[in-house]
Order: structure tokens, then sequence, then C-alpha cells
């Protein structure tokens, strides 16, 4: 990762993105689209119709080998290794006190090899701490995250879309399958997976024939382009984790609302122990998102207040623009168990209400 | 490159002002409001809040973050931008225009030496990239 006054990685999508206009800012060591037309404007487009992002700066590795799905199986929490081919598993990958290495996505390919990629921030680190962990498996552990462009193409008309284009396979493809469609001689992968809480698809195309890909999409003209702005405020109103924010060292998978990706009935995994006596006991805090009955945003490291005492501290903080509202999540103490609380912001409090996500969407 | 009208006088924090005898207007430039993004909030002061040059007089979030607002001047608050409440985004449309923060009386002459014209605004936003 470079250093800062170091130049900045860029994705094959670079320059469309400042021809049409974006706002660049440095992101995990890239120069990504922050926003085009606006973070609100863009936001709504996915929500109400469809938009494409630039997620070429996550991390894909190839995890092949015999026992490829059993190695999974020891340094993620979730169940893998009986995964089918064709099939996506999220899960979280901790360390052995059940703190969060990364959360991740691990895609079983049609010849059984997986296909695990990561966030962006974290891909140096997810490769060493794998790769260090391979021990006995008969495994092999490759970074291939420069031969693929990665294209999330999302919003409730992206299937019609898509299929519109002459992509069929979309027209079948269930949620957390994916599907090697042949494209220019070419395998690209489609994935009905995504980060927003609409429909959509995540496209991996690799690099070489990723431009022209993004133009027979209609990147920038029939698909509008979204930001990475967007992506934060679409995925916490949807009740998503951002690594570092609702997952991390720190923040467990059990408290982040995870429990069910890790599965302490197997045998034996990194962090097994620590997050099945978290498991029994309950998790001393946890994390909920909510909505502010207040014009300012709530921001990260805020705290949640009832009177004087403090129950919890912000973790992301954002704007809805489907409520009109400023919206965010916290770590909270499990033993507060009310909806209704305040933020001090800046000495000013602020009241929030406390909801089960989608935050979008009415009870 | 933003837009910088030739005619306002501009602050290294990114505010502009115009003067007009005793009374000047103050607001963010093209520059600020292109820098924060989509505005959700602005904070202003009461009328007859007083206020010296380089105090804050008011914070600026956008989705991204808030920002600090100073007063280039010294004076008082005569008139408060009420639209801005129900409308913050105007800022981000007509910073120049509709998207006036306040207009305060002077008290004295302005410390013109703090002040840029267009010209130096413009090299102080290129330097800063």
């Amino acid at each position: 990762m470079p250093e800062s006054g170091e130049t900045l990685l860029e994705t094959p999508f670079h320059e469309m993105h400042v021809a049409a206009g974006a706002r660049m800012v440095p992101f995990a060591g890239w120069d990504m689209p922050v926003s085009y037309t606006g973070i609100l404007e863009e936001h709504t487009l996915v929500r109400r119709e469809a938009g494409v992002f630039d997620v070429s700066h996550m991390g894909e590795f190839l995890v092949s080998g015999p026992q490829a799905g059993e190695f999974l199986d020891y340094v993620l929490t979730n169940r893998v290794a009986g995964c089918p081919p064709g099939k996506a598993v999220y899960s979280p990958m901790c360390d052995e006190r059940g703190g969060v290495v990364d959360d991740l996505i691990a895609y079983r390919r049609s010849n059984g090899d997986f296909l695990v990629v990561v966030n962006a921030a974290n891909r140096e680190k997810d490769f060493e701490w794998m790769s260090s962990r391979k021990g006995l498996f008969e495994v092999a552990l490759t970074d291939e995250s420069e031969s693929w462009a990665l294209l999330a193409v999302q919003g409730p008309k992206a299937k019609e879309f898509l299929a519109g284009l002459g992509f069929e396979e979309v027209e079948h493809l269930k949620r957390f399958r994916i599907a090697e469609v042949e494209w220019e001689g070419r395998t690209v992968l489609f994935s009905r997976t995504g980060y927003t809480g609409e429909d959509g698809f995540e496209i991996f195309v690799p690099t070489d024939l990723s431009r022209s890909f993004a133009r027979s999409l209609g990147a920038g003209r029939d698909l509008p382009w979204i930001g990475l702005g967007a992506r934060d405020s679409l995925r916490l109103e949807a009740g998503l984790p951002l690594y570092g924010h609702e997952m991390s060292g720190e923040i467990s998978p059990i408290q982040a609302g995870f429990g069910w990706a890790v599965k302490t009935e197997k045998e034996s995994f990194i962090g097994r122990d620590s997050l099945a006596m978290e498991k029994m006991t309950g998790p001393e805090k946890t994390v909920r998102f909510f909505v502010v009955q207040d014009k300012r945003i709530a921001r990260e490291g805020m705290e949640i207040r009832i009177g004087d005492e403090s129950v919890g501290t912000v973790l992301s903080g954002s704007k809805s623009p489907i409520l009109g509202m400023p919206i965010g999540s916290a770590l909270v103490d499990s033993a507060f168990s009310g909806d209704e609380a305040e933020v001090d912001s800046r000495g000013r409090r602020l009241p929030v209400l406390f909801r089960k996500p989608p935050l979008h969407v009415s009870a | 490159m933003s837009h910088i009208p030739e005619d306002l006088f501009y602050t290294k924090d990114h505010e502009w002002i115009r003067i007009d005898g005793e009374t000047a207007t103050i607001g963010i430039t093209d520059h600020a409001q292109e820098a924060l993004g989509d505005i959700t909030f602005v904070e202003l002061p009461e009328t007859d809040a007083e206020f010296g040059p380089g105090e804050t007089f008011g914070v600026v979030e956008s989705v991204k973050a808030a920002s600090d607002i100073y007063m280039p001047v010294e004076g008082t608050v005569s008139e408060v931008n009420e639209a801005l409440e129900d409308e913050p985004e105007t800022l981000n449309s007509d910073p120049y225009g509709d998207g006036w923060l306040v207009k305060v009386r002077l008290d004295g002459e302005p410390d013109r030496k703090e002040l840029l014209d267009a010209k130096a605004y413009g090299e102080l936003c290129e330097k800063e990239g």
C-alpha cells in the first residue's frame, strides 16, 4: 500500500471516472471516485433504478488444491467446505480472540477452486494472514487481484438492464450464486451479490477486457456511475457492516449481529473458542442502527447518551436521501435495550431512534 | 476550475465577502461547496451576535464532514439566511447568490490585508489542488 506522498493506484476505469467529472479521493491507496453528480442523487438512483460501481480496488485471491475447502473452513467462521460450485458464502475471518481480520465472500467456481474477495484496505494483510496459516493443508493461495476488474451493477432495474444487453444468465441466477459467462471468448463471472440492499450483480471482468466491457455495459451513458460516497450511505441504510466500523479487530461478528455466520458447530477454526463463549454468554456490546431526529449527521466517535450516562459510541454516520434524515450505526451496551437515546454532537444533543435495518423500509 | 466572481473578496478559509459601505454579505465559495459535497445542514448565528475576525460564526455540514465557518471581519449580524434551514442544498447550487449565509454591520474598516482578491484566491485554490 503506498504511503502518503506516493502515487495512488488506479483502477482500469480511472480515466472514465475523471472524464465523467468524478470527484476523486484517495481510498486505501487508490484514487477512487467518491461522487459524480452528488452522493444523495446517486444513492437515490440506485434505490429507484440502477447504477454501476467501480470496485476494482477490492482484492481477489484464488484458493485452490485438494484441501481448499478445509483450509477456508479453518480460517473462516462460516461453513465453506460443503459449498457447491456456483455458490457464494459470506464470512468473517477472525483471529484467536474472535476479533475480525476482515469480512469477505468466497465464491466456488465450476472447477471447485474458490475465488475469495476481500476489502481493498485489507488485501495485503489478508493475504499475509491466510498464507501464514496454510500449515499442512494441501492448498495453494494466489493473489489474483491485478487480473480482475470488478463492476457492481445494483438497483431494482439491474436485472432488466443486464438481460436487455443480452446477458440471459441473469434471468435464472439466484442470490449468492455465480455464473461463468463467456464474453469475447473469455470468462466473465456474474455473481448475484451486492452491498447496497438492492438486487444486483457483481461482475468480475479480466482486467485487459475491462474497459471494452464497461463500454458495452453503457457505463456512464445508459447506466450511471455511482461513487464510493453513495456506496457507503447505501450500505449503512441497508444495515450492512463496513470493516473498520461495524466489524473490526475490536468488534466481533457476534457483536455485529452476524452470529449466523459463525458456525461454532464446526470442529475447529481460528477464534472458535472465544466466539463460542461469546455466543453462550451473549455479547457485552451490540451494533445497532438508528435514524437521527434532527438535521445534523451523527459522526463516528460521538457518544450515545441516556441523560449523562454514555451507553455507546457512533460507528458510522451519513444521510438517507430516501428518509430525508441522517442515519447511523453505533456500538451500544447490550444492557441498554431501549429504542430512544441521544447523540452528543459537539455538546448539542440529537435525539436518535434505534431501528432494525433496512432503515429506508418502513417498519 | 471553480467559479470565482471578480467583484468579491475571499479568505483563505474559502469564504467570500461583498462589502457595500457599512454592510457586508458573507458566504462560502464554489470551491468550498464542491469540496464539501452534498450540504445537509447549516448552523447560523442569531441576529445581533457580534464577531471578530477569525471567530467561528457557524457550521456547514455535508454528508462527509462538518466545517466551521469563520467571520472575516469585525461586525454584528444584521440578517441571517433563514431559507437555508429548509434548503441547505442551495449552498451547493448557488453559493454566491441565494446561498449567502449572513449580512453583517461592519464595525470599523475591515482589515483588507487578510482579504484576497479574485486573482489571489484563484492562485490559492490552484496551490491547494
